[in-house]
């Protein structure tokens, strides 16, 4: 299986490799001797920037621990760096104003109320019913209507490392998102190849925190992805612990164990993947962590975590400077006595004299339907069928 | 006996015409309803295009100005020459570059504007005689008693499309036409190498349909820095004060861009829109701590640790929520009363004289030198009265933007090869042949975008059978086609104005259609699904259609069999 789509991979996008490891220990000297004035992370990876999309596909009460889970893993990617205007957080988010919980606007993550991840600066850009695989598949193939905002958008570009992290209940194959639809392991497939077709990635980390999660990423075939999955298909992740005073679970396993291994990381440190790879090993997580990694171009090792999880800008001290002579005009000194105007925001005269719209005519549904013959064959029940002639 | 034979018969007449109705006019009427509506696209013509073959071409005019050609060469002279050259850069893409020069002698006007004491004034009145048209070069090849050119310098390239060549006196006596040019020849390619398209540009342009093997280091930081072609860039100027309450600042930022952004960005407007605001951010701190240097007395950043700088600032800066155009953000850093003066050291830990440093596709961010502040003489004595009101020079801190703008939007400036001398560019932050290349490696970038967009949609639309393919976006994806083939055969007449607009239709249009938001495939329909659909519709329908149809046929068959022996 994996030997076809390796196959496969190699026969479609033979043109697409290129010498990355053999510029890659060049480098290092070549920047010593020539390029001083450029820092030394410059070519160690090709990315520019990093969003993450964090996405929690349950609700309802008994479903707390997926979103401390997300909630934990946006914490995280914060406090490394990455802005809330490069975070897509998707959430059902009636966890922290529910009725059942004790403490209102909180979500905790860590048993006796230790760590609050709600906070007070949480954004969530999908919340309640907007959490949809419809709305999912629009932001990562970028096919969202004009008027969305800029927040609710993945904008990222051919040097954008995107880090993609999925909890929820899953199956051989999907991933149910908010109990009523599901999405298929085909169509994340599908979808990343059009993220790729487009050059919307750089390259991209897919953690995946549900029962038999590595089924979600056996078919991806686009290069530069990189997954981890919290199980195996045909085992469960389980969740860790229970808090008596909330009643309900806190964490999953695998995520609390990523999270203890991310409050080491901060956005200096030079930890890479396979550091990444032995988190929550069987003893711990009683599932077994898979990882799919033949789809990525550099080594694992090589790749640091801040690469996705956090932020580190590349920066180059500017060396020029143009002269510039002109003298700022007098008279634009005069401009600033102009008052400002504050411009209408919303046409209010248009919107009070609006006219209702004509809704478009529907044939009757399937209730009016139904109560009608249900009305006719009472009748003619009680007249008998010889009347059914004066009718038609 | 009869009433049964005529039941029978009217039973087999009502299942067959019931058979008959289901097969002629139902199976149609489900076919039809149940397919998705497909408009026609160009197939034929996107698969051409996948084959993406690109011709450039640039105008060279080559002018001999007195002094540097003899009598019997001046009379083979005016002369044109073209030179071809091709490359293939992977199976679906070849590109050829074309260059036509043109030699000729130069007009007394001409001569008259070469005979000015400085290159600089010599390049302004050649500008006033005449004006070359976008794309094209002039190379004026002046003796070697001419003083224009310092004694090291052989070639000085001005700030609009020409360029002054100076040729060594041994090769003017006693060869003919041929020997001079192939003689001047490797100089002229430096200078085409310079001022018109390279290689290295346009594969570097090409790179969203191509995955090249990078080849130095200096390309790949390159092309990492610069923004990707976008219809339209916000760029944002943000004023940094983290101490209110010492210093009070004033900039006329108004005024400034007015007076020194603008002219770039105007005459970048056929290459893109540009929206400009700016703000003042309060308590906007660095994030970072300075080292007090004691030896200089001042404070200092080292480069290492200006990685860490942006990532504070940036939640806060905001943007434009109405765009989805990539944001170029310059910021301005006022250091307060307790970390004053603030510089920038390098490797070297020597002070950077712009202070300032920039992020690949994000912007840039400067800290403001202390000689280019008004009104504060003697820093922070012990009387004096906070805050403190402090005027910006707004002539340097643009100087600075501007260069970091330049290298944002990719205007290269790879150090020339050596004896050239390059004119510094001006008010306007941007020389005319540097607009050229700019323009080219637009044009070939969007075609490349374009051509891409459109192919692996068509794929797209061909592999998932039940997207719905509007009419708006058939007709998108048409224009795009007809604008990329009008783009491709602009850039091989080497008008390059028109095929920028081209280029630039075209990917609009091919981005409209391939993000359209009716596009989304989300009918995975595995096939037992779809079986298990229409068989509890279809089966019961069918059977006792089938069973009566099999029914008539064996009777039919017994009836001729019985038949048979009676004729017999």
């Amino acid at each position: 299986m994996y030997f076809l789509l390796v196959y496969m991979y190699i026969k479609n996008h033979v043109y697409m490799f290129p010498d990355l490891l053999g510029c890659h220990g060049k480098c290092r000297r070549y920047l010593f001797c020539c390029f001083q004035d450029r820092a030394g992370q410059f070519f160690s990876s090709g990315h520019t920037n990093n969003w993450a999309v964090l996405v929690c596909t349950s609700r309802f009460w008994f479903n707390y621990r997926h979103v401390a889970n997300t909630l934990s893993v946006y914490r995280s990617v914060k406090r490394l760096g990455i802005p809330d205007s490069h975070i897509v957080l998707m959430l059902a988010d009636d966890m922290a104003c529910n009725h059942r919980n004790p403490k209102p606007a909180t979500v905790f993550s860590h048993k006796n109320m230790e760590l609050n991840v709600y906070g007070d600066d949480v954004e969530v850009d999908y919340r309640g019913y907007e959490v949809t695989v419809e709305n999912f598949l629009r932001i990562l193939t970028g096919r969202l209507p004009p008027s969305t905002p800029r927040s609710k958008r993945l904008l990222s570009d051919d040097r954008s490392n995107i880090l993609i992290y999925l909890t929820g209940h899953g199956g051989n194959g999907f991933l149910k998102f908010q109990d009523s639809e599901e999405i298929s392991n085909v169509e994340l497939a599908d979808a990343f190849e059009q993220m790729w077709q487009k050059r919307r990635y750089n390259e991209l980390l897919f953690i995946i925190d549900t029962c038999q999660g590595a089924s979600m990423y056996e078919r991806f075939y686009s290069p530069n992805l990189m997954a981890l999955a919290s199980s195996q298909v045909g085992e469960d992740s389980l969740s860790h612990q229970p808090d008596l005073a909330i009643g309900v679970h806190l964490m999953d396993r695998y995520t609390f164990y990523l999270l203890e291994f991310l409050e080491d990381i901060h956005p200096a440190s030079k930890t890479n993947m396979n550091d990444l790879f032995k988190v929550c090993p069987k003893s711990q997580c009683v599932s077994t962590p898979g990882h799919r990694t033949d789809l990525f171009l550099r080594d694992p090792g090589s790749v640091l975590i801040t690469d996705f999880f956090g932020s580190v800008r590349k920066v180059e001290l500017t060396m020029e400077t143009i002269n510039l002579t002109d003298p700022i005009d007098a008279e634009s000194g005069e401009l600033q006595k102009e008052m400002h105007t504050y411009a209408d925001q919303l046409p209010v005269s248009e919107i009070i004299h609006q006219k209702p719209k004509q809704k478009d005519w529907h044939p009757p549904d399937g209730f009016i339907l139904g109560l009608w013959t249900l009305i006719l064959l009472v009748f003619f029940q009680t007249y008998g069928v010889k009347h059914l002639k004066h009718i038609f | 006996m009869a009433t049964t034979e005529v039941e029978r018969r009217r039973g087999q007449l009502a299942a067959l015409s019931i058979a008959a109705v289901v097969i002629i006019v139902g199976v149609p009427l489900w076919w039809r309803t149940t397919e998705t509506y497909r408009a026609w696209l160009p197939v034929s013509q996107i698969k051409e295009l996948a084959k993406l073959q690109l011709h450039l071409s640039a105008d060279v005019e080559v002018v001999f100005a007195r002094g540097t050609v003899t009598p019997e060469q001046q009379k083979k002279v005016p002369l044109t020459q073209t030179q071809n050259m091709e490359h293939r850069v992977d199976e679906d893409t070849a590109l050829s570059y074309r260059y036509e020069t043109r030699y000729r002698t130069a007009t007394i006007m001409e001569e008259d504007a070469l005979n000015q004491p400085t290159a600089a004034e010599a390049d302004l009145s050649l500008h006033t005689l005449s004006e070359s048209p976008s794309g094209s070069l002039v190379v004026y090849v002046i003796p070697e008693s001419s003083s224009l050119l310092p004694q090291n310098v052989d070639v000085y390239i001005g700030q609009r499309r020409t360029a002054l060549l100076r040729i060594g006196s041994q090769m003017r006596v006693g060869k003919t036409l041929e020997q001079l040019l192939a003689h001047m020849e490797p100089r002229i390619k430096q200078v085409l190498h310079v001022m018109s398209f390279s290689h290295t540009d346009i594969t570097a342009a090409l790179s969203n349909r191509v995955r090249i093997s990078p080849g130095n280091k200096e390309s790949i930081a390159d092309s990492m820095r610069a923004f990707k072609s976008s219809p339209g860039y916000e760029i944002t100027f943000s004023l940094l004060n983290p101490d209110p309450k010492s210093h009070r600042l004033h900039w006329d930022i108004e005024g400034a861009v007015e007076t020194y952004i603008q002219p770039l960005l105007t005459k970048l407007s056929p290459v893109a829109n540009f929206s400009i605001d700016s703000q003042t951010l309060y308590y906007a701190m660095l994030g970072v701590n300075p080292r007090f240097d004691s030896s200089r007395s001042t404070y200092t950043l080292n480069a290492d640790s200006l990685a860490h700088v942006i990532n504070p600032v940036e939640a806060r800066l905001g943007s434009n929520a109405a765009s989805s155009n990539p944001v170029l953000n310059f910021l301005l850093y006022i250091p307060d009363a307790h970390h004053s003066p603030l510089y920038i050291h390098d490797h070297k830990k020597q002070q950077v004289p712009t202070n300032a440093f920039h992020s690949p596709r994000w912007g840039g961010i400067m800290i403001i030198r202390q000689c280019w502040v008004y009104n504060v003489n003697e820093f922070y004595e012990v009387d004096t009265v906070f805050p403190v009101d402090i005027n910006i020079d707004m002539a340097k801190v643009m100087g600075v933007f501007l260069a970091q703008l330049r290298l944002l939007l990719g205007v290269q400036s790879s150090t020339p090869p050596p004896g050239f001398l390059v004119a510094p560019c001006g008010n306007a932050g941007l020389a005319d042949w540097e607009l050229d290349r700019l323009m080219w490696s637009r044009s070939v970038e969007n075609i490349a975008t374009a051509t891409t967009t459109i192919t692996s949609l068509a794929q797209l639309l061909d592999q998932i059978g039940n997207i719905v393919i509007n009419d708006n976006i058939a007709q998108q994806v048409s224009s795009a086609v007809t604008s990329l083939q009008l783009a491709v055969s602009e850039l091989e007449a080497g008008n390059l104005g028109f095929a920028l607009q081209y280029s630039k239709e075209a990917i609009l249009s091919s981005e409209r259609a391939f993000f359209d938001p009716s596009l989304l495939h989300l009918l995975y329909f595995p096939d037992d699904q779809k079986f298990a659909i229409y068989i509890p519709l279809f089966l019961p329908m069918c059977v006792p259609i089938l069973l009566s149809l099999l029914k008539i046929v064996s009777e039919a068959r017994q009836k001729h069999r019985e038949k048979k022996p009676k004729k017999d």
